[in-house]
């Protein structure tokens, strides 16, 4: 523990006298400060805009704290952004800077920073956001890329995939500033937007099977590696816990009305399926400078991405929404569920008859075969 | 209403008749030991408003469960508890029931989770067995009748044009039942209080198998079943609202088209089968002469 925190210390000054210029040069643009809310809710924004770039300033808590993750009451040592497994979904448009205050309280135990895929340079800001307990720092960068980008810690080393499965990533949303295109010109306009951050987690067990708490993160970093090194999670969660986005938590929305899901996965690959819908527009890399993918069944994220995907629900009823590797969604927890209101549409789906039992005589479904010549 | 019998196995047994006889008597001394004790709650016959279980059609088409005047027509003596998880050990260690699964995890004073419907029936005969009484798992009406208000109806309209208006009001109504501030876990027997007949946790978070299959009625226009499909590869297990579970099942969970709520934990109590003097005697005179 000492010679890792020495390091990450000595790191930390390294960053700091980097960052210096940084903060020299002034930019004479319109501010405008964002209040992050918490995942799977999205903080107002303009899907498009005819105001100029302006500089958006986000503030990000770190908080290592204990987060229970399945219904069996498992107990983990997480470390968040914001205090939510995703951190918040930052939405900011094409050639706006993104100004953000990254701060880790003296109440946590560790060094952390944060890497953004959006971000050009220094680690995608790793390298200059380093910051010890009882330190905040403040990073710029230009949104130069347009998509939904994965941000994550990155503080060196093993440290990497630890604090990621820990819980420490999220999403930033690049807007075009025209807004989303079907990929023909037509501009496209969602009624809601969701965000989904899908964790993969390593909980370690004892020797009896049952799974292990720990007092803190540091206490269980040895036990936890030597599982995530066998790369099989024991938790695949959407927002935090099994079961976080069901239920009374469930996603709602209305036929008729376009939803807009944006579905990130810091370290490892998934898969989105609605069970008995589809995606009308898919942007599978998450990058809004590619056309969308239409009428899709199922798409793919990229670990270390983060996917959008626009569906109009047509029928009412409880959705699904889960991770296509089906072990892991019913298994080890990647289901949500969308309570859909709304008008029944007998044209699409019918149920001509109730079940009953078989009509006698009709039980085989292979006619017999007729002897003829 | 209710009355209540703490009765303690181990001395009732005491009092087992010289017709118990040696072979019985045998079995019973190697089983004492291992007799968890079960405080038992009796309760007198009666009747209840009820929806059975499974679901009804009527011309082909899905129908809300009819709601009828149903009881138990005999006293009921069931456990006051559900069974904990250091009893199911016992049978376990009798080589009657299977091992739990190493991450099941019970704490041995608290109810025995992560059992299948299997198990439960397991469980029933090794005890019924040391105890010398018939014990089993309550049917879905009687579970109901014990429960009480604790009961959930689950009779959600049912709208044949719109199937999207019942699994909606299912999958609300199921949500509304939990308490997202409650601990999650296994708690100790009690954290979920008695009900009016002394009962404890009832529609806490172990649900409770029951003996009753998954069955499809259909009614005729006078809402009288002329045809069923019965499931027993289903059974229903009670708790705070109504689920159908695979019998081998040891943890439930949700997910792809089954979109409700599963239930948090499975677990059992079981009842007493009500024996009459003289049918208690024949009993023993038959495992007298089976000996
Ligand atoms: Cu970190």
């Amino acid at each position: 523990m000492m010679t890792r925190r020495t390091a990450l210390a000595g790191a930390a000054i390294a960053a700091l006298m980097l960052a210096t210029p940084a903060f020299a040069q002034k930019l004479d643009l319109p501010r405008q400060k964002i209040n992050l809310v918490a995942p799977p809710f999205v903080h107002a924004h303009e899907q498009a805009t005819k105001a100029g770039p302006k500089i958006v300033e986000f503030r990000l808590v770190i908080e290592e704290k204990e987060m229970v993750i399945d219904e069996q009451g498992t107990k983990f040592q997480a470390m968040t952004f914001n205090g939510s497994m995703p951190g918040p979904m930052m939405v900011v448009h094409e050639g706006d800077y993104v100004e953000f205050t990254l701060v880790n309280p003296d109440t946590n135990t560790m060094a952390h920073n944060i890497d953004l895929h959006a971000a050009t340079g220094a680690g995608g800001g790793g390298e200059l956001t380093m910051v010890n307990p009882g330190e905040q720092v403040v990073l710029r960068f230009k949104a130069t890329r347009t998509g939904a980008f994965v941000y994550h810690c990155a503080p060196g080393g093993p440290m990497i995939p630890w604090h990621v499965v820990s819980g420490m990533s999220g999403t930033i949303m690049v807007l075009p500033r025209e807004g989303l295109k079907d990929g023909n010109g037509k501009p496209l306009r969602y009624d809601r937007i969701y965000y989904v951050g899908e964790h993969d987690l390593y909980v370690p067990r004892d020797d009896k099977g049952n799974f292990k708490s720990y007092p803190s993160a540091g206490d269980a970093y040895t036990d936890t590696v030597e599982v995530m090194r066998k790369l099989t999670p024991t938790h695949v969660v959407f927002n935090g816990s099994v079961g976080a986005l069901t239920g009374k938590n469930a996603m709602e929305a209305k036929v008729g009305e376009n939803v807009l899901i944006v579905h990130s996965q810091a370290n490892r690959d998934s898969r989105p399926h609605i069970i008995g819908g589809h995606g009308d527009y898919v942007w599978e890399t998450g990058k809004f400078s590619n056309r969308p993918e239409t009428g899709l069944e199922t798409w793919f994220v990229r670990g270390g991405s983060a996917a959008v995907a626009m569906y109009k629900f047509r029928q009412p009823g409880v959705f699904a929404y889960v991770n296509h590797n089906l072990i892991e969604a019913v298994e080890l927890g990647a289901v949500a569920h969308f309570k859909v209101e709304g008008q029944w549409d007998d044209d699409l789906m019918t149920q001509v008859k109730a079940p009953e039992p078989i009509a006698p005589g009709k039980q085989s479904a292979v006619a017999t075969p007729a002897h003829g010549h | 209403m209710a009355i209540t019998l703490v009765t303690k196995l181990a001395v009732a047994l005491a009092f087992a008749s010289p017709l118990a006889a040696a072979p019985f008597v045998s079995e019973i001394s190697a089983g004492r030991a291992e007799a968890p004790v079960a405080e038992l709650v009796e309760l007198a016959s009666g009747t209840m408003p009820y929806r059975a279980a499974g679901e009804f059609t009527r011309a082909g088409r899905p129908v809300t469960a009819p709601l009828a005047r149903v009881g138990v027509t005999v006293p009921l003596a069931i456990m006051k508890h559900q069974v904990a998880a250091a009893d199911y050990r016992r049978c376990v260690d009798a080589g009657a029931c299977k091992p739990l699964a190493a991450a099941a995890g019970a704490e041995p004073d608290r109810p025995v989770v992560g059992v299948s419907w299997r198990d439960a029936e397991a469980y029933a005969a090794w005890f019924s067995r040391v105890t010398g009484e018939r014990w089993r798992l309550p049917t879905d009406t009687e579970w109901a009748f014990v429960a009480g208000s604790r009961f959930s109806d689950d009779g959600d309209v049912v709208d044949a044009d719109d199937p999207s208006r019942r699994a909606l009001a299912r999958y609300t109504r199921e949500a509304a039942l939990k308490d997202d501030g409650e601990e999650r876990g296994v708690m100790p027997f009690g954290s979920f209080g008695t009900n009016e007949h002394g009962i404890s946790d009832l529609a806490g978070n172990v649900w409770e198998w029951t003996a009753t299959c998954y069955v499809r009625t259909a009614l005729d226009d006078a809402g009288a079943a002329i045809a069923a499909t019965t499931n027993c590869g289903v059974r229903i297990a009670e708790g705070r609202h109504r689920a159908y579970v695979t019998d081998f099942v040891r943890d439930a969970r949700a997910g792809g088209c089954a979109a409700g709520v599963p239930p948090t934990h499975l677990g059992f109590r079981l009842v007493r089968e009500q024996a009459t003097w003289g049918s208690w005697l024949m009993a023993r005179i038959t495992a007298w002469r089976a000996g």
